[in-house]
């Protein structure tokens, strides 16, 4: 039942139709593209790439014991592996690459965003409840008053990479020398050391002092070795001097706080904020990372600093968004469309020009325009003789951003439109001026509506990158200018900047917060994005 | 033939493979080697002072038979050195400034070190107080800095002993013509709570009471209170709708320029300005930040820089020994002074140096009455909008509801 147009031998290359069961099962090798050396070539050499990226992943998941991440590597690998050493799952061979770095780029940050906004993550609340418990600890751990400072030579009576470590200790006042470890001090016989000027033992009987080469080796075990004393405990300093001190604050597992031996005091671990609090609501400062459920999204929305300017904020944001991204693309559109024109010469020379905002760094440009506002100093109100305070106004600040927006945006728009127009056929214009229309009419009906068909997309996609533009803000007026009454919430700032001031502005960064803020921004750019898409995807189907 | 080509690629990979194999396992035994001999320590520090820090640390290194390695973090040092430590990969030894010690214990990233009382006394008393932390001293100190008043002698020959003089002769230079602004002290649009703090401690102001054990208590906050109102009020009469001295034109960026090009007499600023004033070939002389007639003293804050001991170093030991008896001696504090001239903290090494360099003692006499600069975390809350609260005072609004505002803006931040 093959069609009338297809060829002879073609029977196989008309799916569909025929019986399948009639095609024999290995008839799709046949057709396979040929084997090139480079294509062989390229293929050995991306997956021996793939294979030492494994390995080299692997080092590290095998010290850290993370079986669930290695067995997953292992997987992955030898998956590729599979997928590109067989002929068959050809669609696969295209898809997964793509696949895997969507993955590794897109998927696993946003989840991970995404996991964060459920927690308390952020300064004082990184670690573990272990991890705070022995940052509490060690901090608390203090001389005792009055005692002695030894000078400390570290030794080990058998090999100096793994014997068992000891700690000779000079006393500076008598001169005694003593040999410590987890059993106590004993005092050692002045004749059987030898003691340098200062107090540090250089040799003893019996014992083998290493040097500082190899006692750094050891670090964690001469920072561990705790020799108890009456009052304490001997600790080194450093691998030259030993004190004799004591862990104020120690962990008690059975009311699950932490408690100061010296006052008394108590701090019970409370799961709900993930810190020690005592009766009287204080804090101690070294905290853990828990779970908060929807803590972070409800103080979103119910917070009155935040909700309270949230709206003015958002309406603001929009306006920033679209100016931009509207400003730009009328001007370069026009620019595009006046170089366009075949009567105008010397367009290369002006593209150059044009382009070079686009080509400086926007980093830089916009410190640059920030000082140029400057009210008293600045090139704009020096130039035109002004005496406009630009930052401190919120309509003079709103216009500046745009306009430093603008300035920098152009260029794009401009290129983008240059490409798409010179893709319209002139067939088309000029079939317009043969039936009459006038130039504004042929562009209006003829040129606008097929560059929109083209540049859509990007309109979206810069109208999304404005909305989130941080820098745009942030290096310019910082939000500014601030009612005097809520240093928190300024003219000119977008939700990315007065959320980001609100996260990290206080006390210490608080991820999870930001983390929640930004599924809310998140949230807003996917609706206006999925809102314009569909509306371009109308307008693809009318005009094309 | 299908099974053949596959057999080659498998091969080649594998071969491949095995090559990225030996270059890996070529690392361990690179780390191996030098750990057979002696350990590692890294030190992470800022661009100019790795560069200083650089022949030290491996005069250290030689001499002790061990690596050590200094690296140069130039952008958010304290960010990437807590998130670094967190996850088991930063440095054993870090160097920044006092007011990160707040941040840094309450996440568990730096351990207090433990300096004898004949190393304590060898260093200036506010330095070892700036690093002094729950009672606990958790870093070692090497330079400290802080504002004081620079002025061009050639327009202005004598000292202002009062906030008033210096308005008075800064307008008299206006007024012929000499100068184009009264006082070069920067405001910036949005405030700048450490210049400005002189004149509002003056005025009356303070940020944190004190807790028993000397430490800044942030239950005690200051901004907000009658008194700091009062303070505002009278900086606000200083701002652009009262004598145009204080501006919010002047910023950070170009506080120090409008100095240089001679367009103010006056400039607040610290010892990191004096290389461009010299630069500029102007007559310069250093004196403290004078206060309001019948005010309390102008008290600047005193910062320090220090190295700490990280806590999940993976060589403790060693960086203890580094930090408490190598950063300890004036050779190290007089080549950092040379890497960037900040007054050294260790007594000697400020004694060494003070002969070729005057304006050290100059700047250490302003800073006497100084305030060390709060390193409990809630000052974090404090910088935002207290500057905000100083730029709107100063820029016409009124003092009492923008500093209650400010107030409670920073009490609800502080847990």
């Amino acid at each position: 039942m093959s069609t009338p147009l297809s060829g002879p031998g073609s029977a196989t290359q008309t799916p569909g139709r025929g019986p399948v069961d009639s095609r024999p099962p290995r008839s799709r090798a046949a057709h396979h593209a040929p084997i090139t050396l480079s294509g062989l070539v390229g293929k050995v050499l991306l997956l021996g790439l793939t294979a030492g990226i494994a390995v080299w992943a692997a080092f590290p998941l095998i010290d850290g014991e993370k079986w669930a991440g290695l067995a997953l590597l292992a997987a992955t690998t030898a998956g590729l592996f599979y997928l590109y050493l067989t002929r068959r799952h050809i669609p696969a061979k295209y898809l997964v690459p793509g696949t895997l770095f969507l993955i590794a780029f897109q998927v696993i940050p946003v989840l991970y965003t995404a996991s964060t906004a459920f927690t308390n993550f952020g300064d004082g609340h990184r670690g573990s409840k272990d991890e705070a418990i022995v940052a509490i600890q060690t901090s608390s751990v203090t001389q005792l008053p009055g005692s002695t400072e030894y000078a400390l030579s570290v030794a080990t009576k058998g090999d100096p990479a793994t014997g068992p470590l000891v700690f000779l200790v000079t006393d500076p006042a008598t001169g005694t020398v003593s040999a410590g470890d987890t059993g106590g001090l004993r005092q050692l016989d002045a004749d059987d050391v030898a003691v340098a000027t200062g107090g540090k033992v250089t040799a003893a009987d019996g014992y083998t002092v290493l040097n500082f080469g190899q006692a750094s080796a050891r670090s964690k075990e001469i920072t561990d070795l705790v020799v108890p004393t009456a009052g304490g405990a001997l600790r080194s300093s450093g691998l030259s001097r030993a004190y004799e001190g004591k862990a104020v604050r120690a962990y008690e597992a059975g009311c699950d706080c932490v408690r100061d031996t010296a006052t008394g005091q108590t701090w019970t671990a409370d799961e709900e904020v993930g810190a020690f609090v005592a009766a009287d609501g204080e804090r101690l400062a070294q905290g853990w990372k828990i779970n908060v459920g929807l803590r972070n999204f409800t103080r979103v929305l119910t917070d009155e600093n935040i909700s309270g300017p949230f709206l003015g904020t958002l309406i603001w944001n929009f306006a920033f968004a679209i100016g931009s991204t509207g400003g730009t693309f009328l001007l370069g559109m026009l620019i595009a469309l006046v170089l366009h024109s075949p009567r105008m010469r010397g367009t290369n020379l002006y593209r150059v020009l044009l382009v070079l905002p686009y080509a400086m760094p926007s980093f830089a440009m916009l410190l640059a325009w920030r000082d140029m506002f400057n009210a008293d100093f600045g090139l704009i109100n020096n130039l035109f003789g002004l005496d406009v305070d630009w930052f401190g106004q919120p309509w003079t600040a709103r216009f500046a951003v745009i306009l430093v927006q603008l300035w920098l945006g152009y260029p794009y728009m401009f290129l983008v439109a240059t490409g798409a127009l010179q893709a319209i056929p002139r067939e088309l214009t000029e079939a317009t001026s043969v039936d009459g229309a006038s130039p504004w009419q042929s562009f209006r009906a003829v040129t606008l509506p097929l560059l929109l068909v083209a540049l859509s997309p990007l309109l979206i996609s810069s109208f999304a990158y404005n909305f989130n533009n941080f820098n745009a803000i942030y290096l310019t007026t910082e939000g500014a200018p601030f009612p005097a009454d809520n240093p928190t919430n300024g003219a000119t700032d977008l939700l990315i900047t007065y959320t980001y001031r609100l996260a990290f502005g206080g006390q210490g960064a608080e991820f999870g917060f930001a983390a929640a803020i930004s599924l809310f921004i998140f949230a807003i750019v996917a609706v206006v994005s999925t809102v314009g898409f569909r509306r371009t995807r109308k307008q693809e189907e009318v005009y094309s | 033939m299908r099974i053949r080509t596959a057999g080659v690629v498998a091969l080649f990979a594998l071969a491949l493979a095995a090559s990225g194999c030996g270059g890996d396992s070529d690392k361990p035994a690179a780390k191996e080697s030098p750990k057979a001999a002696g350990g590692k320590l890294v030190i992470w520090a800022d661009d100019k002072r790795t560069a200083a820090l650089k022949p030290f640390a491996e005069k250290f290194g030689t001499e002790n038979g061990v690596t050590v390695e200094v690296q140069a973090v130039s952008k958010d040092l304290q960010t990437n050195f807590v998130t670094a430590s967190q996850q088991g990969s930063g440095p054993d030894v870090v160097v920044g400034a006092h007011d990160w010690i707040g941040n840094l214990v309450q996440n568990g990233a730096i351990e207090p070190v433990q300096l004898a009382a004949a190393q304590k006394s060898a260093f200036n008393e506010t330095a070892i107080k700036a690093v002094t932390f729950n009672g606990q001293l958790f870093g070692v100190p090497y330079a400290q800095e802080n504002l004081a008043l620079i002025r061009n002698t050639e327009l202005a020959p004598e000292a202002p002993k009062t906030i008033e003089d210096l308005v008075a002769s800064g307008k008299k230079l206006k007024a012929e013509k000499k100068a184009t602004e009264t006082l070069c002290l920067q405001v910036g649009q949005n405030g700048d709570a450490y210049h400005i703090y002189p004149l509002y401690t003056s005025a009356g102001g303070y940020l944190f009471g004190a807790a028993a054990n000397g430490d800044y208590d942030p239950k005690d906050l200051g901004v907000g209170k009658p008194a700091s109102i009062e303070a505002f009020k009278k900086i606000g009469a200083l701002g652009e709708k009262g004598e145009g001295v204080l501006k919010r034109s002047i910023a950070d960026t170009n506080s120090i320029a409008t100095f240089t090009g001679k367009k103010c007499a006056y400039l607040v600023s610290g010892p990191w300005a004096v290389a461009d004033v010299k630069k500029a070939n102007i007559k310069y002389d250093i004196s403290a930040i004078p206060g309001f007639a019948g005010g309390k003293e102008a008290q600047p804050f005193v910062g320090v820089q220090a190295f700490y001991v990280a806590a999940k170093g993976k060589n403790k030991a060693l960086a203890q020994e580094f930090v408490a008896n190598y950063t300890t001696t004036p050779e190290l504090a007089v080549a950092l002074y040379n890497a960037e001239p900040r007054p050294p903290a260790l007594t000697a090494a400020l004694d060494q140096v003070k002969g070729s360099d005057p304006d050290l003692a100059k700047f250490q006499e302003a800073g006497r009455n100084g305030q060390v600069l709060p390193a409990i975390p809630a000052m974090a809350a404090i910088w935002d909008p207290f500057g905000k609260a100083e730029a709107a005072v100063i820029g016409g609004a009124d003092p009492t509801s923008t500093i209650t505002a400010a107030g409670k803006t920073i009490s609800g931040q502080i847990k």
